[in-house]
């Protein structure tokens, strides 16, 4: 039943004319596509196509018989595929074409310039958005009625208790490991013990709050954008300018609060779960008791290092939740954009974190705390 | 043209979700080359309806038979098989967003076929255009494109294949009133060229009245009735008879009856 198109190229008395059959559909295009192509180089212009032996013809296939007839007469159809043939025959033009690509060391250039482009743009965006953040939220602390709770508590929900496990479980292990990587370099010098100094230095003022910022861009971060950035893309973000409200009082201020008031708590339990990690290891494989283990904590002048660890948490949260909620703003119609966003968003998030960190660890030092 | 025969059929369709029963004992009958339009009221599941058929939904009871296959016994390649015959306008465009106009419509192309990259491109601008859409189109993404044009760009995806069955959810909801009655022309128009069938969703009553063969009405979980419109707005039911004798299916009528005293075949 199923037969490959063909045509083949006959002589009449009243001159050559070529002889199409079989189906012409588009799973045979291929093959039809050739063979249009090779009878067109033989034969003359606007030849006449006999087209009374062709069994299935669908568009693909009137377009390749119009390719071949080119401007010249297709005899032998019924009135269905003349209407077929005269509809695809009405809108035929040239395919679209693509726009050229230019060479590609230029567009090596031109891209490098776009991307150095963007992220200075990124940068004065953003600091246009901290201010926006800002002056809402003067303007809306002082003002009870404008508080919104519920989304609050969602959000601290979302962001912080459900996050609890994770970072808990994160810090103890990263503790662990790093107990051990500090006892075997410190074991040749005899000097074990220095394994407590290495766990709370680095827990109380870097890891423990770093770990957590880490974690919370790329838990709480990405949705932050995600949610914004589909409302973005279904005119919600409109719809609540229409009613009247602030996007920036409605969704971005209660995630800002909870991850304001949440980042810190969870670097309070990270600092204590990298330490429990420590002291686990110490306890079981080091012969550090975790008497001894407290004492030289105490030692260390722990309290100093905890509030230099703790006061980098807020600055953290105000810049995870304002990236997040920026990139989400961002976000323009498709769903491909939804995800670069998200993206951008994580990204953006965890440099920025670990840039302040390392400008923050160079003032402490510098004012010699 | 062959005789009539039956493209759709359906049989004692049941479709419930929970404890809420959508369909019970549903028949259908749809012949090839006809042009069927479906109406409802609202949440009378005229979508699920078109989801059973098209197998994108399950049904808890009955057969769905497609171009002859039994959709709900059919194996994997059968049913992609039928799937590949038929082609779907949903509501709301589902274009894919990241591609452009050309590249939506290239995309059953190349999953189906292999076909060279220039064929391609040559079958999508005529799809584009046979949908009605300016030649620059095709290179357009969906966000840059008007309601009616993404309705456009749809059908030209949904005829990628050549289908047999054309789908259509509402396809001029949405549409200004010469946009809506455009795309109602370039349905009939690819009926007659392409010999398809057409199931269709609307709400329109202009449609109904300018290009339905037939009109099934549904109601009461099932086709209350199914027949030419002449016949249907006589049936004698309450939801019925509101519908088409309203202010607003008069009018519809009214207008239809102006436009065939005004070109007398």
């Amino acid at each position: 039943m199923t037969t490959t198109g063909t045509a083949t190229l006959q002589r009449s008395a009243d001159g050559e004319f070529v002889a199409a059959s079989g189906d012409w559909t588009l799973a045979g295009a291929p093959a039809l596509g050739a063979l249009v192509a090779d009878l067109r180089r033989r034969v003359s212009r606007g030849v006449r196509i006999d087209a009374a032996g062709i069994g299935r013809i669908d568009t693909a296939g009137a377009e390749l018989l119009l390719d071949l007839a080119d401007g010249g007469e297709v005899g032998g159809l019924d009135a269905n595929r003349r209407a077929l043939l005269d509809a695809v025959a009405k809108v035929r033009h040239a395919p679209v074409s693509m726009p050229p690509r230019r060479p590609s060391l230029i567009a090596l250039f031109e891209r490098t310039g776009r991307a150095a482009e963007q992220v200075w743009l990124n940068a004065y965006r953003l600091l246009g958005f901290i201010g926006l953040i800002l002056v809402t939220l003067v303007r809306t602390v002082p003002d009870p009625r404008r508080w919104r709770p519920t989304a609050l508590a969602f959000h601290l929900e979302q962001a912080g208790l459900n996050a609890v496990p994770i970072v808990v479980l994160l810090n103890f292990l990263i503790g662990a490991v790093v107990a051990f990587l500090g006892a075997t370099v410190l074991k040749d010098f005899g000097a074990t013990i220095f394994t407590v100094e290495l766990i709370g230095f680095s827990f109380l003022r870097e890891f423990g709050v770093l770990l957590t910022a880490i974690l919370i861009a790329g838990r709480s971060g990405s949705a932050f954008t995600a949610q914004i950035g589909s409302m973005k893309s279904r005119e919600e973000v409109d719809a609540i300018r229409t009613l009247g409200l602030d996007p920036i009082e409605v969704l971005v201020l209660p995630r800002l609060l909870a991850l304001l008031i949440a980042l810190p708590l969870l670097t309070v339990l990270a600092m204590l779960a990298g330490i429990v990690g420590g002291a686990v290891v110490g306890a079981f494989a080091l012969d550090i008791s975790s008497t001894l283990f407290i004492t030289r904590l105490q030692d260390l002048g722990a309290v100093k290092h905890f509030w230099v660890g703790i006061s980098k948490a807020p600055l953290f949260a105000f810049l995870i939740a304002a990236i997040g909620c920026l990139e989400g703003f961002k976000v323009s119609g498709s769903a491909e954009s939804v995800g670069t966003h998200t993206t951008s968003s994580v990204v953006q998030a965890i440099f920025v974190s670990i840039m302040v960190d390392a400008m923050a660890a160079i003032f402490f030092m510098e004012i010699g705390i | 043209m062959t005789a009539p025969e039956n493209v759709i059929t359906v049989r004692g369709l049941r479709n419930q979700f929970g404890a809420q029963v959508v369909h019970e004992n549903l028949d259908l009958d749809i012949r090839r080359g006809e042009i069927v339009g479906v109406v409802g009221g609202s949440g009378s599941g005229k979508s699920v309806l078109l989801r059973s058929i098209i197998g994108l939904n399950r049904p808890a009871a009955g057969s769905v038979e497609l171009l002859g296959t039994e959709m709900t016994s059919a194996s994997t390649a059968q049913r992609s098989e039928v799937e590949r015959r038929c082609g779907v306008l949903f509501q709301n465009g589902a274009l894919f967003s990241s591609l452009t106009v050309a590249e939506n419509t290239m995309v059953p192309m190349r999953e189906h076929f292999r076909l060279p990259q220039a064929m391609m491109a040559r079958f999508a601008a005529l799809k584009i255009a046979l949908a009605g859409l300016p030649e620059n189109a095709g290179a357009k993404y969906p966000s840059e494109l008007s309601g009616g044009m993404v309705k456009r760009a749809a059908l030209a995806r949904s005829l990628a294949l050549d289908p047999d069955i054309l789908f259509l959810d509402e396809p001029t909801a949405g549409l200004d009133p010469i946009g809506a009655a455009a795309f109602d022309q370039l349905i009939l128009t690819l009926r007659e060229s392409l010999g398809l069938t057409v199931f269709l969703i609307t709400h329109d009553l202009d449609t109904l009245y300018t290009i339905c063969d037939r009109v099934a009405v549904l109601s009461q979980k099932r086709v209350l009735v199914i027949g030419p419109l002449s016949e249907v707005e006589r049936y004698d039911d309450p939801w019925v008879q509101e519908y088409f004798q309203g202010p607003r299916g008069r009018a519809a009528e009214a207008a239809q009856q102006r436009l065939h005293a005004a070109q007398p075949h």
